[in-house]
């Protein structure tokens, strides 16, 4: 535990430290594991409406969490704050480090080679070795010399990914990656996110507008409304899972209806 | 001014294209004669034209005749022009003084005002001020102050390639997709691993459209420069050549002029080529 709170950030300063650690300490023992990430009543406002506002959550290490919303409930807001993107929230955040975040757009530095690419930042010993490594996990090892612009939209997520893997996050930020992908390609993206999940084991925040994509690789399910975490479900069925998994369907329909899709309009 | 202009097509964004585009581009590509043919064309229609008399020589002299000019001005060293290799020499010299410090100073002040906000406040609005300075004008003012040596003249060389190198690199800078720069953050880069790995990089492209510009500018300066209270060089040679009516004596000078035009701007696409490599499969 002490190696948690060590570790921690916190937006707000050394002042709310002592508080911090307390929270993390109390969070950590109710659930007698250990956090990856922290948040309480985290509030962000953009003039006078609070996108968010005071939200609480916890992320267990190794948790693979996602988080839906409708577009503008300020899910991405919450992701960059924990990212540490954005310094202008109010609230307590204690996030585990290392932390690595893969974005909706693969960010890709286009005058950087893919390993180049993968290296950038990378304080290791032997970066290029766990570069290769890396993009010989998510199956990139030919393309190691190729320019990012030459590479396909599901190649280049895969090299964000490969990006994100190298820093041994403790805490793995997912901003909608595969939302701009082909349905195909999307479905493998989907299998190699959770191998790699369960080879290396961070915990995950993704976020996501997918109910199916959030039902296929989730442990628990989070609905962003109104500022808050406005709905939490579990999911305790096997991986690799199964569509119509009855479980899946009934709780399918119940994120829909949270979501404000009622039933009806949602069979379509 | 007899050095083309251009229309920089770097500065769009990347553009996907088809196979078969591509595969035409590629095509050419490997004919690079083919951009003689206008050219070409283009001389035989004047000479044309003096053979017809529909051009008389007293406007302007033949190619033929032109070229017979150049060739004489190569091998004699006449008392009223000096030679043309000589001239060139001179010329060459000047704008390569000139260019190069006017590059080198512009780049420095780009990045200083470019990465922070105290050195745009401090040097952009200066800049911006004395870009609007019509640069010839300047030119009386540089020969009371440095007199009629080679001085005023590689200074005027060196402000013309200034000012669209500053420009085009601040832009470049300024325009570098933020994004890349959050990524920077959350993967830790140090400012200088930001400015050296994703800053600089990303402003090459427009830093490259600004090189080009500069190269033009900066000519046309050193020929306006080299025409007053000049004693050597292309200029001299053309205001001599002005007082004799010599005017195939001006026009090879001028061509002189887009030949030097036309090679540098050749060199920094050569330096465009291979520095933007990253890109080179998405530009026709």
């Amino acid at each position: 535990m002490n190696e948690t709170a060590a570790q921690t950030d916190d937006v707000q300063g050394a002042a709310t430290a002592r508080q911090r650690r307390e929270a993390a300490a109390t969070a950590a023992a109710d659930e007698s594991d250990v956090v990856a990430a922290s948040v309480r009543g985290l509030t962000k406002r953009f003039g006078a409406r609070a996108v968010l506002d005071d939200l609480d959550l916890d992320i267990k290490a190794g948790e693979f969490v996602a988080l839906i919303g409708r577009s503008g409930s300020g899910k991405s807001t919450l992701l960059r704050a924990l990212a540490g993107l954005d310094h202008d929230v109010s609230g307590e955040l204690a996030v585990t480090k290392p932390v690595a975040v893969a974005f909706q757009e693969p960010r890709l530095v286009p005058w950087k080679r893919v390993l180049d690419n993968v290296t950038l930042g990378l304080r290791d010993a032997n970066p290029k070795q766990v570069a290769v490594a890396a993009l010989e996990e998510v199956g990139l090892t030919e393309r190691a010399s190729a320019w990012p612009l030459t590479l396909s939209g599901g190649e280049a997520q895969r090299v964000s990914l490969a990006r994100a893997l190298v820093r041994r996050p403790a805490l793995l930020l997912l901003d909608e990656p595969f939302s701009s992908l082909d349905a195909l390609t999307r479905i493998s993206m989907h299998r190699l996110v959770l191998r790699l999940w369960e080879r290396h084991k961070p915990a995950v925040l993704l976020v996501t507008h997918d109910v199916d994509e959030a039902l296929a690789l989730a442990d628990r399910v989070l609905v962003l409304g109104d500022g808050r975490i406005a709905h939490s479900s579990a999911i305790d069925a096997a991986r690799p899972r199964d569509r119509d998994h009855p479980a899946l369907t009934a709780l399918r329909l119940r994120l829909l209806s949270e979501l404000g899709v009622p039933a009806a309009e949602s069979a379509s | 001014m007899s050095v083309q202009l251009f229309t920089p097509s770097v500065t769009g964004g990347t553009r996907v294209i088809s196979d078969r585009a591509r595969r035409r581009s590629r095509g050419l590509a490997g004919r690079g004669w083919l951009r003689l043919v206008s050219p070409v064309v283009l001389i035989g229609i004047w000479q044309l034209l003096s053979v017809t008399g529909v051009l008389p020589p007293s406007r302007l002299a033949s190619p033929v005749s032109v070229a017979h000019t150049a060739y004489n001005l190569v091998v004699v060293n006449s008392p009223a022009y000096g030679t043309l290799q000589g001239s060139l020499l001179v010329s060459s010299e000047r704008w390569g003084i000139g260019f190069s410090l006017g590059v080198v100073i512009a780049v420095i002040l780009a990045v200083l005002g470019g990465l922070s906000r105290i050195g745009e406040y401090a040097l952009d609005p200066v800049m911006n001020a004395l870009r609007s300075v019509p640069l010839l004008g300047l030119l009386p003012l540089f020969i009371v102050w440095f007199g009629i040596g080679d001085l005023p003249k590689d200074l005027i060389v060196l402000l013309g390639a200034l000012f669209p190198m500053y420009i085009n690199t601040f832009a470049g800078i300024r325009s570098v997709d933020p994004k890349l720069g959050e990524l920077g953050q959350v993967l830790g880069l140090s400012r200088r691993e930001l400015v050296w790995h994703v800053i600089l990089p990303g402003a090459l492209p427009q830093a490259l459209t600004g090189l080009r510009l500069s190269v033009i500018a900066s000519l046309l300066a050193l020929v306006v420069g080299e025409q007053i209270n000049a004693n050597a060089g292309l200029g001299f040679m053309m205001n001599q050549a002005e007082t004799f009516l010599a005017n195939n004596v001006i026009v090879v000078a001028l061509i002189v002029y887009a030949l030097l035009g036309v090679i540098a701007d050749s060199i920094v696409r050569f330096i465009e080529r291979k520095a933007l490599a990253w890109r080179q499969e998405f530009t026709l």
